[in-house]
């Protein structure tokens, strides 16, 4: 059996001593190499002091909110050993001089500190920081980063590390010798580095160049040209939708044959499509580079759908024909299509108007972007159920904001607006999307 | 009429220091101010680094077309007659060299947007100034004051410059030659410019008050050059003190306090430097001094918060690298990034014959390993007649991790290879790396290779 005297290394920059904090271990206990001794702290930051050898405690020096100082005996060790050391580990001149604990003269092997980087004459015990004494085997090749007063690292290295603050002294190098490589501060920073030191928050510094390629570029192609082109004015307004939902969850429970279960969406469409007729200029396309307003009879509706790969607007074309069962259907025979890539190419164009719902995730209000070259964009946002006051009472109602954009360039505001009154009218009395509608 | 400048930075002395940070801080957009009463380059360019090296290369020049010139020849050359050399004229191309460099560091001032003020400048308090230029009173109140004042010969009270006793400024100046000349203080500018003297066929003599030449730089890289002085009649003085002028030269002491007269035409003083904290109202900025020097911290803030300083005025090493580096981080810390001056290490070249690198640890300790592989033994070195004994790399590493803390050499044009010996230094490097590193042959750099195979100790060639 042999003896490992584990002294507190220099942690560097002038740190002459330092406070125990926390004790991870006590005398008896077997521990592993690399188990958290101890935690000390220095006026720069706390440090784990991990244990460079397999072996049993014997001995712990100091309590908690103790100083110690650079080269004192922390904890003492019993290792698995081979005999005696002493006879062929040439004691090195710092190593006689240190005044050892129990006895003086012992096999010091190298330090993994160099000796000038030992601690002023103040400290007790300026001998190496870690000496295995009565053990032959070879110096276990310990190379605690900690304790070397000069940054080993590459200048970039040492520059990239000043500026996030960190102490180089506390990065483990792995290049040869024990070099700070770019990796190991990414390492560092990557198991939470820094969030060791007193109230210390890590800084991320992550992150990666990604080529936008793809459906991405044309998603951000597409939105470049429509905020570039498109001077928008977005619109909210609050409508009650408790009767709409009341005759959704009635069809719903009763479905007639062949009826696929219906959401909002094709209730929206139809009250849109029944809207847009009163507001030509609406459901339209603008050639702005021609001058022109191509306005459309036929209601296309683009159905803003979230993909896999990204934002694809399929269309639903002739929605005005369709009835809400052939525009549930129509709908998601589309989405599925669109997310599973098969969408043909006509079926992601032509739309004249475009409808972007996140359902449950639809917030209070969006703004959203204009499908270039249409004029107009609708937003429905989240169902809630809210109390309203109702003359005298206060009932519970399911209440949902509308968002919508327009090209203000061609709608005006107030027409705008008297669309989104005129959708608002529809929805929250549903029997008039339906009336004169010859079903 | 005065007009008043409220530049985000104002630069004080136009030297590698002031132009570099100058040119850096205008870079990155800062508003730039810059004043130097002479020519842009300072001390470097117009009278120290540029102009020595040019007189150094030309006397090199005309010794070797000496010794071919000589009964026996040189390397199978020989002239009918020996050469002349018109100092006026060396100094004539000399001063090209300058202006070329000067005129460059002009243009990418004017390319960085910096204001260059040509005057000198008084400081009344530390943030506001008074420039006396040609076109009248320029005040400036910067947001951020860099002192790059750089540094000034030492004169001796008993060898006042003027006349026939002279600083280095003057010796890069001379349009004839003396038929002798003393210099008083071995340090490297004495030799540099002494050895360059000699060649030039001047009869040198040193006076040096320690007990041997450059006795800032360990002893085995200096024998070379004193092996050099011997061999070429140069005489040396040491542990000796010049003692004042006398009708015929300069009166020395001895160690043996022997007192005697060295025949010298010209005296060449160079006994250091000091900084330049004189004359433009430092005294008027309440900013603390360490010694002779303007205290810094690691990022040359000085004791006033947004007053800098750079370059010789702050300290050893006296050197105009050093300064560039300070001024370039400076510039940067000012336009918000962070920064701090942290170099492993600073290299320092003697361009003495042979030329003299030393890049950080030259005293090797009980825990360093030490490779030395001389020139004598590198093929590049002997084909340029580059070979002489006691000339070497010597590279220091830490023997548990092998990383290179030092390596000096001594040599004929290795100068060139100090660029080699810090990057090692500042990389990291270990012997290891330097071993596995393919240096093409011929060339001096093989010298390096082969000292940290030395330091392995598997070295091929020796």
């Amino acid at each position: 059996m042999g003896r490992y005297l584990f002294r507190l290394p220099d942690i560097g920059e002038g740190v002459t001593e330092a406070e125990i904090v926390a004790w991870h271990v006590k005398a008896g206990d077997r521990i592993r190499e690399d188990d958290n001794l101890a935690d000390v702290m220095t006026d720069k930051a706390t440090v784990e002091m991990t244990s460079p050898v397999d072996g049993t405690v014997t001995a712990v020096h100091g309590d908690v909110g103790a100083m110690l100082a650079v080269g004192a005996v922390l904890v003492e060790l019993e290792v698995e050993g081979e005999g005696n050391a002493a006879e062929n580990a040439a004691p090195s001149a710092k190593a006689e001089t240190a005044p050892l604990p129990d006895k003086g003269g012992a096999g010091g092997e190298a330090s993994p500190f160099p000796v000038e980087a030992g601690p002023p004459a103040a400290a007790p015990t300026p001998g190496p920081s870690l000496e295995r004494e009565g053990n032959k085997k070879a110096a276990p090749k310990v190379d605690i980063p900690i304790g070397r007063k000069d940054a080993f690292a590459a200048p970039a290295t040492r520059r990239r590390a000043h500026e996030l603050g960190i102490p180089l002294q506390f990065v483990p190098g792995t290049g040869p010798g024990g070099r700070i490589l770019p990796s190991d501060l990414d390492n560092f920073i990557a198991a939470g580095g820094l969030s060791r030191a007193p109230g210390g928050l890590a800084p991320r510094t992550g992150g990666e160049d990604i080529k936008i390629v793809g459906l991405r570029r044309r998603i951000a192609e597409k939105m470049q040209e429509a905020k570039r082109r498109i001077p928008h004015i977005s619109y909210v307004e609050e409508v009650d939708v408790t009767q709409l939902e009341a005759l959704r969850a009635e069809m719903n429970a009763r479905p007639v044959e062949g009826q696929p279960r219906l959401t909002l969406l094709p209730f929206l469409i139809r009250a849109m499509v029944r809207a847009l007729p009163d507001f030509p200029q609406i459901n339209a396309r603008f050639d702005d580079d021609a001058g022109v307003l191509h306005t459309s009879e036929g209601v296309h509706v683009g159905i803003a759908t979230q993909t896999p790969a990204g934002l694809m607007v399929p269309v639903v074309r002739h929605a005005e024909a369709m009835s809400l069962s052939e525009l549930a259907r129509e709908i998601a025979r589309l989405s599925e299509a669109a997310r599973d890539g098969t969408a043909k190419r006509e079926e992601l164009s032509g739309s004249t108007i475009t409808m972007t719902s996140l359902g449950p995730l639809g917030g209070i209000a969006t703004t959203p972007v204009i499908n270039h070259p249409e004029v107009a964009i609708i937003g429905p946002n989240k169902i809630v159920e809210k109390p309203v006051v109702q003359g005298q009472f206060v009932s519970v109602r399911k209440v949902m904001n509308i968002s919508s954009s327009f090209d203000h360039r061609i709608v005006d505001g107030y027409d705008a607006a008297l669309f989104i009154q005129a959708l608002k009218r529809l929805i929250e009395h549903p029997a008039l999307i339906f009336m004169g509608d010859g079903a | 009429m005065s007009k008043t400048l409220r530049p985000k930075v104002l630069i004080v002395g136009g030297g590698p220091g002031g132009y570099v940070a100058a040119i850096r801080a205008g870079q990155l957009g800062l508003e730039t101010v810059l004043v130097e009463a002479e020519k842009p380059g300072g001390t470097c360019l117009i009278k120290g680094c540029i102009p020595s090296k040019a007189i150094i290369h030309a006397a090199g020049l005309f010794e070797e077309m000496t010794r071919a010139s000589g009964e026996a020849g040189h390397l199978g050359i020989s002239l009918e007659t020996a050469p002349k050399v018109d100092l006026a004229g060396t100094m004539r191309w000399k001063d090209g060299v300058v202006d070329k460099l000067t005129g460059g560091v002009a243009a990418l001032l004017r390319r960085a947007h910096v204001t260059v003020l040509h005057g000198w400048a008084t400081f009344a308090d530390a943030k506001s100034c008074t420039v006396e230029t040609a076109d009248g009173a320029v005040k400036i109140e910067p947001e951020h004051v860099v002192l790059a004042t750089g540094s000034v010969p030492v004169e001796l009270p008993f060898l006042p410059f003027g006349g026939t006793i002279l600083s280095s400024t003057e010796a890069l100046s001379l349009t004839d030659l003396p038929k002798t000349l003393a210099v008083v203080g071995a340090g490297y500018i004495g030799l540099e410019l002494g050895i360059a003297f000699a060649k030039l066929g001047v009869r040198v003599a040193l006076v040096e008050a320690a007990e041997r030449i450059l006795p800032l730089y360990d002893e085995a890289l200096t024998r070379p050059v004193a092996d050099w002085l011997h061999r070429h009649d140069v005489e040396m003085h040491l542990q000796a003190k010049a003692l004042g002028l006398s009708a015929r030269g300069l009166d020395i002491e001895t160690a043996l306090n022997d007192r005697f007269t060295i025949p010298a035409e010209k005296i060449l003083v160079t006994v250091g430097r000091r900084p330049r904290t004189e004359g433009w109202g430092l005294e008027n900025m309440a900013i603390e001094m360490e010694g002779a020097f303007i205290k810094v911290d690691e990022r040359c803030a000085t004791s006033t918060t947004n007053v800098w300083a750079i370059g010789d005025v702050t300290g050893e090493p006296m050197l105009a690298h050093r300064a560039s580096a300070q001024g370039e981080m400076v510039a940067e810390i000012i336009a918000g990034r962070r920064r701090r001056f942290d170099p492993a290490a600073i290299p320092a070249i003697c361009f003495t014959e042979p030329e003299i690198v030393s890049v950080g640890i030259d005293k090797p300790g009980e825990d360093h390993v030490v490779g030395q592989f001389p020139f004598m033994a590198n093929g590049r070195a002997l084909s340029m007649d580059a070979g002489d004994a006691g000339t070497f790399v010597r590279t220091i590493a830490e023997k548990n991790s092998g990383r290179i803390v030092g390596i000096q050499g001594v040599g004929r044009h290795i100068s060139e290879l100090a660029g080699e010996f810090v990057t090692l230094v500042e990389m990291g490097a270990t012997l290891e790396d330097v071993a596995g590193i393919i240096h093409a042959h011929p060339t001096l750099g093989e010298a390096v290779h082969e000292s940290a195979l030395k330091a392995l100790g598997h070295a091929i060639h020796i």
